[in-house]
């Protein structure tokens, strides 16, 4: 979207010189270079004002409302959908930070009334269920910078071309299990050196876009820088400051932290801990520190990921 | 005029490495040699000859920083190192700084810089811009200047000049060696970056 200051402000007053100026909006650089502004930090998952309070106080980079932590939507059932306006507006009206907010899979209305709300950043996320399941949301279309989960490079590279901002590891949400989220990076990554390893052979570059079903200028963009354009968080199932280092260590550019923070009962303190341990990821006494201001009574019990009743990473489009 | 210098981007949360990637062009580009690296600790601040301050959130940085880091970063910048302070980066160097909506927060800042900053002042995200920027500093050419949940300048003290000004807003500023923009130099035009650079080595 342009536009041209000369048809914002009056015609006098202006020098020729300004008026040629343009001031662009929505464009690819400001999404992606707002993602970035994320990096090293830890995006809190939040449901009320309060938690927003607690997260910006324990130095969350910014929070994602949501109507019910994923651990609640697990165990409630039924449909879950994006928060309430009234919830995200207020948040919005508190907090300092940036606030991101959950849509359904393809619930472009959802995405749009969020986008109207101001809402800073929209998560696309299996975490609420998938409204549409042969579609993601066409993301050119939106001013606002989007989020998506991948579990895989393809999945990523689709996200992307459909125009989203960052990537995120699906992980296993609500479980306070990070093994997912764990396999999901190290597959990501694995198969971004190997396409890095592949730079230059478009041949063989071309083989790789149709396997992975995604667009050959993409795929050859990522072979060359050896990295994906956009930021790629760790994300499902953190909830420890050891887990948020250790996925850190294994390449994230930053952590989403669910249920991890909210469900456990040291909230506050778990929430720093977290926000140290991933600033300093690769210090291992400084993660240490920060583990030592969390008792493991207190963290979240969770969930095995061999037997859960509902997989949310296999949820959707892929 | 110095060799060699260490250039060192405070890597506590933001985006750091493009930070490191932008100094490194710009250096290759003015064709001078010279270390840069994120750093965390006290040890390694001391011993900078220049310092960038990224962007990212400033209340994420403020409750990052330790008390001595901060004490290391204000020592050597009374000592006179050249600082460079990128959006969350001018908010952590200023002596006072305000949300447009919600208004004052408690937040530790190193008040290097004298000015009161307002945070989000050209709003949320949807708000966000690109535009080209005259800053007679640099030179004639007009820069690419991406602002990002853009932060302005809304008082400044005697020393400090106004470098660059958006409709009628201070979004860059200067005060002898600190610097501090609204802007993402990072992300858009290396110019300020090369000057940065020739003021590390003293030119």
């Amino acid at each position: 979207m342009v536009i041209s200051v000369a048809q914002q402000e009056s015609r006098a007053s202006r020098s020729l010189e300004i008026r040629k100026l343009t001031i662009d909006r929505g464009t690819t650089l400001l999404k992606r270079g707002f993602a970035r502004m994320q990096k090293h930090g830890v995006i809190m998952d939040i449901t009320n004002v309060e938690q927003a309070r607690i997260a910006e106080e324990a130095g969350a980079v910014a929070v994602m409302v949501l109507d019910k932590l994923p651990y609640d939507i697990r165990k409630m059932g039924g449909v879950a959908r994006t928060a309430s306006v009234n919830v995200i507006r207020e948040i919005i009206d508190n907090t300092t930070i940036p606030i991101m907010a959950k849509c359904r899979i393809g619930h472009v209305s959802e995405a749009q009334l969020l986008q109207g709300i101001g809402v800073d950043m929209i998560d696309e996320s299996e975490v609420l269920t998938p409204a549409d399941e042969q579609r993601h949301i066409w993301k050119w279309d939106f001013t606002t910078p989007f989020v998506n989960g991948a579990k895989n490079l393809g999945e990523a590279l689709r996200r992307i071309e459909e125009g989203c901002a960052m990537i995120r590891t699906k992980g296993e949400p609500g479980t306070g299990n990070v093994s997912e989220a764990v396999s999901h990076i190290k597959l990501v990554n694995y198969e971004i050196r190997k396409l890095h390893a592949l730079c230059g052979d478009k041949q063989e570059l071309i083989r790789v876009a149709r396997e992975m079903r995604a667009s050959f200028s993409l795929v050859e963009e990522v072979s060359r820088l050896g990295k994906l354009p956009v930021v790629n968080f760790a994300a499902g199932g953190i909830s420890t400051p050891a887990d948020a280092a250790f996925l850190m260590n294994l390449g994230c550019d930053g952590v989403f932290v669910g249920s991890g923070v909210f469900k456990a009962n040291d909230a506050s303190q778990r929430a720093r801990a977290i926000v140290l341990a991933t600033s300093h990821f690769n210090s291992p006494e400084i993660v240490a520190e920060a583990q030592n201001m969390i008792d493991e009574n207190k963290s979240m019990l969770g969930l095995d990921t061999k037997n859960l009743e509902l997989r949310m990473q296999e949820r959707g489009p892929i | 005029m110095r060799n060699s210098v260490n250039i060192g981007v405070l890597g506590l949360q933001g985006d750091i490495e493009e930070n490191i990637i932008c100094t490194k062009s710009a250096m290759k580009k003015a064709r001078l040699n010279g270390e840069i690296k994120a750093v965390r600790y006290s040890e390694d601040i001391e011993k900078l000859d220049a310092m960038i301050i990224p962007g990212g959130e400033s209340t994420v940085m403020s409750s990052l920083i330790s008390a001595k880091v901060f004490q290391s970063i204000k020592t050597r910048i009374s000592e006179g190192m050249p600082v460079l302070g990128v959006c969350a980066g001018m908010i952590l160097l200023s002596k006072g700084a305000y949300d447009r909506v919600v208004g004052e927060r408690k937040q530790n800042l190193l008040s290097a810089l004298d000015i009161t900053v307002e945070r989000n002042a050209f709003g949320r995200q949807n708000d966000s811009f690109e535009t080209y920027l005259n800053i007679p500093l640099i030179g004639k050419s007009k820069i690419r200047a991406i602002f990002i949940r853009a932060p302005v300048v809304k008082e400044i003290g005697k020393e400090v000049e106004v470098v660059a000004k958006f409709e009628d807003k201070i979004v860059a500023v200067k005060q002898n060696n600190i610097i501090g923009t609204s802007f993402h130099p990072e992300l858009g035009d290396d110019k300020l970056f090369l000057l940065f650079v020739k003021r590390a080595f003293k030119i």
